[in-house]
């Protein structure tokens, strides 16, 4: 069985959402997906350690060798998004049993965790594959299940979200399509590696640059970099938390990881893409996204929202590492995705919690929280401080080595871009500080933390913004791992 | 549209034909235009005419609401179950070489038993999806 | 012209995003959409067929057959372009009843009066 690991990372979620769609009990179907989602994630740190010990791991699907098969391919960046991925949704799960009881209607609620479950499977699959139009079939199946998520929310607004991040989700994946039929009539190949290997003895330059730039903005559309963004606040601000939750840490970061295979491992190696402005043009964008977005959540008069946004600009911090792409970026990059993912996880987590005990996220009704939710509140500072990149948080570690990286090109405008988002963060959480903490509760409010079914996964994801910030075996040294990967593979 | 006696007439004659046709596209697959999702949109489209004809009361009757949601759900388990048995027999997944001792009979039987998965998948899932639409309007609380 | 397909297989793409950027019609927007992802269906097989090559189905007369990858790999963008309409239809379905239009100028305007209140689902 574990050399099997690679099929049934994405073979368990997968499975676990027909058998939660025959039995049809809320209580049931959320022990057939956690106990899935737990499953994923002991795969994915199993194959995590097997690839840290003996390099990269190749499984055939259906025993065809690739290039002529699909290949399912285990390398140090894949495992790294593997156990983002998988342990994201295992640590949600728990918190998911009151949050989704409160949010989503009884009769509803096995379609929700079947559709949570095929997300994950989505995304561990998008992942793990090596062969590029696999990464379409499941990059729809994790979109396809999260319009549905989204659409599960309270309101009639949730509905509209879903339907544009529907329209413009498909406009990216089908441009992300046409990239890579590009591809495959100019090299004759799906598979990743093959590809790379094929374009090297590409003569004509316009179809592998278009098929680039379709890459690109398709890829671009589903993480959301500026100015394709527009889908995202209202997705996240009406979806229900725990989908929230888990789209904030998973779905844009395996974006970002598919684009930056194909960058660093495709792309980049080519001498006829010498002189296309890839990364000024990456630069350009997430600079615009970082000062933009930052500028736009401090004006937001939703919690929710203004996380939102905040997320849009901290993909700008991830895209910027891509364009800059010298090693130490590049680190902070890879890193950045695990760090803000683990953020943005805490963040929603507690958001959810305020939304099962008091309903709304609004600016208007949060007063006071400090007393009516002390643990809440400060698990909201400290991941807080996370988002600003304070010192000993996670959030530092990536913006640590981005600065090092424009500093290492001689971009100090970076350097001072890097350091006002910084501060226009401190701006946006400082709001939340002074709702929660200065202004005074209702009459009458007393302490009313949420249930302890979801206070443990809150505590952990908190937890870790500050462990990942000091012990950063994890996100620095396997981000190191996937980039000396990344370049090595362009010499 | 029950009243119509051309119409009432028609579709009875034409379903079982439809359904006929559905079974040929599903098992000739490999042997011409065809296939699992072909097969199951024809199989759907043989019911929705029956359901258009006769009202979707009545097609709920000839198949009920939980198995349709059963089926997509069995289809799915097919398919990957398929997989699982390549695993358990000791390829890797989605191996037919290993389900038969000849491996191009192997192959034959993967693909008939995952082409049969998809089709009880699509045609469940496309029947929900026509029953869905039509019966909105009508119980307001779904 | 031996560009033909490609021609046709723009003409199809821009055509297919206009419609879904420029009409307000919620229904009309996904017509759009699907018409987008057509022609990406033709950009795919269009370059497959070879010339004097038959269907790839292997039978005892023929020797060059057309290349099928594009062929699987375009059942399955198919499927996906149905289950996404079906998707977005239902959508629509729902947005009619919250909202009861969609005409999408129509439902942004109800959003932005009656902001902070959720109505009916």
């Amino acid at each position: 069985m574990v050399d099997h690991l690679p099929a049934l990372q994405v073979v368990v979620p997968l499975m676990s959402a027909p058998v939660i769609v025959l039995l049809r009990r809320p209580a049931i179907a959320w022990l057939v997906a956690t106990a899935a989602c737990f499953a994923a994630f002991a795969i994915a740190v199993t194959l995590a350690l097997t690839v840290a010990e003996s390099g990269t791991v190749s499984y055939a699907i259906g025993s065809w060798e690739p290039p002529w098969g699909i290949e399912y391919r285990v390398d140090a960046l894949s495992a790294f998004m593997l156990v983002l991925v998988a342990g994201t949704a295992a640590l949600v799960m728990p918190y998911a049993r009151r949050s989704v009881a409160a949010e989503v209607p009884e009769h509803q609620a096995y379609l929700f965790y079947a559709m949570y479950c095929l997300c994950v499977a989505g995304l561990l699959g998008m992942t793990i594959t090596g062969d590029v139009f696999n990464v379409f079939v499941f990059l729809e199946i994790s979109s396809l299940s999260t319009y549905v998520l989204i659409a599960l929310g309270r309101g009639r607004r949730a509905l509209l979200a879903a339907l544009q991040y529907l329209i413009v989700g498909t406009i990216g994946a089908t441009f992300y399509v046409i990239g890579i039929g590009l591809l495959y009539l100019v090299t004759g190949s799906l598979n990743f590696v093959d590809i790379a290997v094929q374009l090297e003895g590409v003569t004509e330059k316009r179809p592998v640059l278009a098929a680039l730039a379709f890459i690109t903005v398709g890829l671009g559309l589903k993480l959301a970099l500026f100015p394709l963004h527009q889908w995202l606040p209202n997705a996240y601000a009406y979806a229900p938390s725990v989908v929230t939750t888990f789209l904030a840490a998973t779905a844009t970061k395996v974006s970002v990881y598919v684009l930056v295979r194909f960058y660093f491992l495709v792309f980049a190696p080519l001498q006829a893409l010498e002189g296309v402005p890839v990364g000024a043009v990456l630069v350009a964008l997430s600079a615009a996204a970082i000062l933009a977005m930052s500028l736009v959540a401090v004006f937001q008069p939703d919690l929710k929202r203004m996380f939102a946004y905040s997320s849009v600009a901290q993909i700008g911090y991830i895209t910027l590492g891509l364009g800059v792409a010298n090693e130490a970026a590049l680190t902070g990059s890879l890193a950045h995705l695990v760090n803000h993912g683990v953020t943005k996880c805490a963040l929603f987590l507690l958001v959810g919690g305020i939304v099962v005990r008091g309903g709304d996220t609004s600016f208007a009704s949060l007063a006071g929280l400090g007393r009516r939710m002390p643990w809440t509140s400060f698990g909201i500072v400290i991941a807080g401080l996370s988002l600003i990149g304070v010192p000993a948080t996670a959030g530092f570690t990536s913006k640590w080595y981005l600065i090092a990286g424009a500093v290492e090109q001689g971009s100090w405008w970076i350097v001072a871009l890097l350091v006002a988002g910084s501060l226009i963060a401190v701006a946006y959480v400082w709001r939340f500080v002074e709702v929660a903490y200065l202004a005074p509760a209702p009459a009458g409010a007393a302490v009313h933390e949420p249930p302890w079914s979801m206070r443990i996964p809150q505590a952990v994801a908190v937890a870790l913004c500050v462990v990942l910030g000091l012990f950063t075996a994890f996100n620095v040294g396997y981000a190191r791992r996937a980039v000396d990967l990344l370049l090595g593979g362009s010499q | 549209m029950k009243n119509d006696l051309v119409l009432r007439v028609v579709a009875k004659l034409f379903t079982p034909f439809v359904l006929l046709f559905a079974l040929y596209v599903q098992f000739h697959g490999e042997l011409g235009p065809g296939g699992g999702f072909q097969a199951g949109v024809i199989a759907a489209a043989a019911v929705i005419l029956y359901a258009i004809v006769f009202g979707l009361p009545a097609a709920r009757r000839l198949v009920p609401d939980a198995i349709v949601e059963s089926l997509m759900a069995i289809g799915v388990l097919i398919y990957a179950g398929v997989g699982v048995a390549g695993l358990l027999l000791g390829g890797a997944y989605l191996d037919y070489f290993v389900l038969d001792r000849d491996p191009v009979h192997g192959q034959e039987r993967g693909i008939f038993w995952v082409e049969v998965g998809v089709a009880v998948t699509v045609s469940s899932v496309m029947l929900k999806i026509f029953s869905m639409f039509a019966s909105r309007g009508h119980d307001p609380d779904e | 012209m031996g560009h033909y397909a490609y021609f046709v297989a723009i003409f199809l793409m821009v055509a297919g995003l206009y419609i879904t950027i420029a009409r307000g019609n919620l229904v009309k927007k996904l017509v759009g959409l699907s018409i987008f992802q057509t022609s990406v269906y033709l950009l795919y097989i269009a370059p497959g067929k070879l010339i004097g090559a038959t269907a790839p189905i292997v039978a005892p007369q023929f020797t060059t057959y057309s290349n099928p990858l594009p062929h699987v790999l375009i059942l399955t963008a198919i499927v996906v372009g149905v289950a996404t309409l079906a998707l977005g239809l239902a959508l629509v379905v729902r947005i009619r009843e919250a909202y009861g239009s969609i005409e999408e100028d129509q439902i942004l305007a109800q959003d932005q009066d009656g902001d902070g209140a959720d109505a009916s689902r």
